[in-house]
């Protein structure tokens, strides 16, 4: 109860750099020298998922120190790695309380994890069991053998849901800017109702990038998560248009508006390439090159068009 | 990965299949299943599906495979190319930061 608590604060940004604990070796159970080591993060919600799944057995958990962050993300840094996997054995005295020489891995390990140079440096073999903790059950239940659904990586409704709150919390501070810059210069400008319509607009499109975007990932048109943030903004833009009374508004207006905030939400968005589970950095890097000036050169148009049309 | 596609012809993933011994190490790493295997030596069945994790390259154990390895997270490389230009960082304490 207490784990699951923590957990869903962690999903929420509270605390979460701190959601660790210290690393070394575990028991689960009453583990003998004949019985598995596995291996994992110290970030708490992956020690949790493990320990859960592994419920009723009797295993070793070799908990690395990743500084709280869950293996994969950790991996990519490489401080689930090579390095630090060599140094856990030694300081636990590892080959002294188990009598084979196998270590057990996630397989989202890998990308910071040499197999053959943690054998050749410790003498125990690397074995890269499942992508998901809830398949260690089966893995160790089947002789040890990894089947192709465990390497098969998934990025369900779920998952996508699941990561949306901490994306939210971290947009915080940029949708206030934007915001922000949205709503003083037209209340100035024009008139203080005008100056809250043009900030719900935008925050709408903060929210439909950040939300909507990542929820609908797999049905929104093209590859490009750029292109994909667009188009939901673009659905925001026209919704916003008919409930706020577009259909009165200055042309020029209207012009910046669906200029705008398809701009925003594709931003945001494009950001969620970090939490995605597919998405390479050079194809990122691409996206980046011609979303970010595309971005940039449709706000300012809009500005352009804001402050023309006022003089219209 | 079912259901999802990423940009094509972007991966920067090359395996040298003359250095390759056939060990099946990197069909056991990858996430996206861009190996396959016949004749005792891997190939590249699905190059487009490559995420760059570079589990592969850091896994096989004769060097046969190259990979331009790194997290493709937006923020993450905004925050490098704000650091590269001696910029302060936007995003706060976030996992690519």
């Amino acid at each position: 109860m207490n784990d699951h608590l923590g957990g869903c604060k962690a999903r929420w940004g509270i605390g979460r750099m701190n959601y660790m604990i210290p690393p070394g070796l575990y028991a689960i159970g009453t583990p003998t020298a004949t019985d598995p080591v596995l291996v994992t993060a110290n970030y708490k919600m992956s020690y949790d998922i493990v320990r859960q799944a592994l419920t009723g057995r009797n295993v070793w958990l070799l908990v690395l120190e990743t500084f709280g962050i869950n293996v994969w993300c950790a991996a990519g840094k490489g401080t689930f790695g090579t390095g630090e996997l060599v140094r856990r054995v030694t300081s636990t005295a590892l080959a002294t309380v188990v009598s084979h020489r196998r270590l057990i891995l996630p397989i989202l390990g890998a990308p910071g994890v040499s197999a053959h140079e943690v054998s050749r440096r410790t003498g125990f073999s690397v074995s890269y069991a499942a992508i998901r903790a809830a398949d260690l059950p089966e893995y160790l239940d089947n002789g040890t053998v990894t089947t192709p659904e465990m390497r098969q990586l998934t990025f369900t409704l779920y998952e996508r849901l699941v990561l949306v709150p901490v994306e939210l919390v971290m947009a915080l501070k940029s949708i206030a800017v934007i915001g922000g810059v949205a709503l003083l210069p037209v209340a100035l400008l024009a008139s203080p109702a005008a100056g809250v319509t043009a900030f719900l607009a935008c925050l709408g499109a903060c929210l439909t990038g950040i939300v909507i975007g990542p929820l609908l990932l797999p049905w929104l048109p093209g590859r490009s998560f750029a292109v994909k943030g667009a188009f939901v903004g673009l659905l925001w833009s026209g919704l916003f248009y008919a409930m706020a009374g577009g259909p009165g508004w200055h042309g020029a207006v209207t012009a910046a508006l669906f200029l705008a905030l398809p701009a925003l939400s594709a931003f945001y968005t494009l950001n969620f390439t970090g939490c995605s589970t597919y998405t390479s950095r050079s194809g990122v890097k691409k996206e980046m090159h011609i979303a970010l000036p595309a971005m940039g050169s449709a706000l300012v148009a809009s500005l352009i068009l804001l402050l023309v049309g006022r003089y219209l | 990965m079912k259901g999802f596609r990423y940009l094509e012809n972007v991966a920067t993933l090359k395996l040298d299949q003359p250095t390759c011994i056939g060990c099946g190490r990197c069909l056991e790493v990858c996430p996206h299943q861009v190996f396959s295997f016949a004749d005792r030596k891997a190939s590249l069945r699905d190059l487009d599906a490559c995420m760059e994790c570079g589990a592969c390259a850091l896994n096989c154990p004769v060097k046969a495979i190259t990979v331009d390895a790194g997290v493709g997270c937006a923020s993450g490389m905004i925050n490098e190319w704000l650091q590269d230009h001696n910029m302060a960082k936007v995003g706060g304490s976030g996992c690519c930061s």
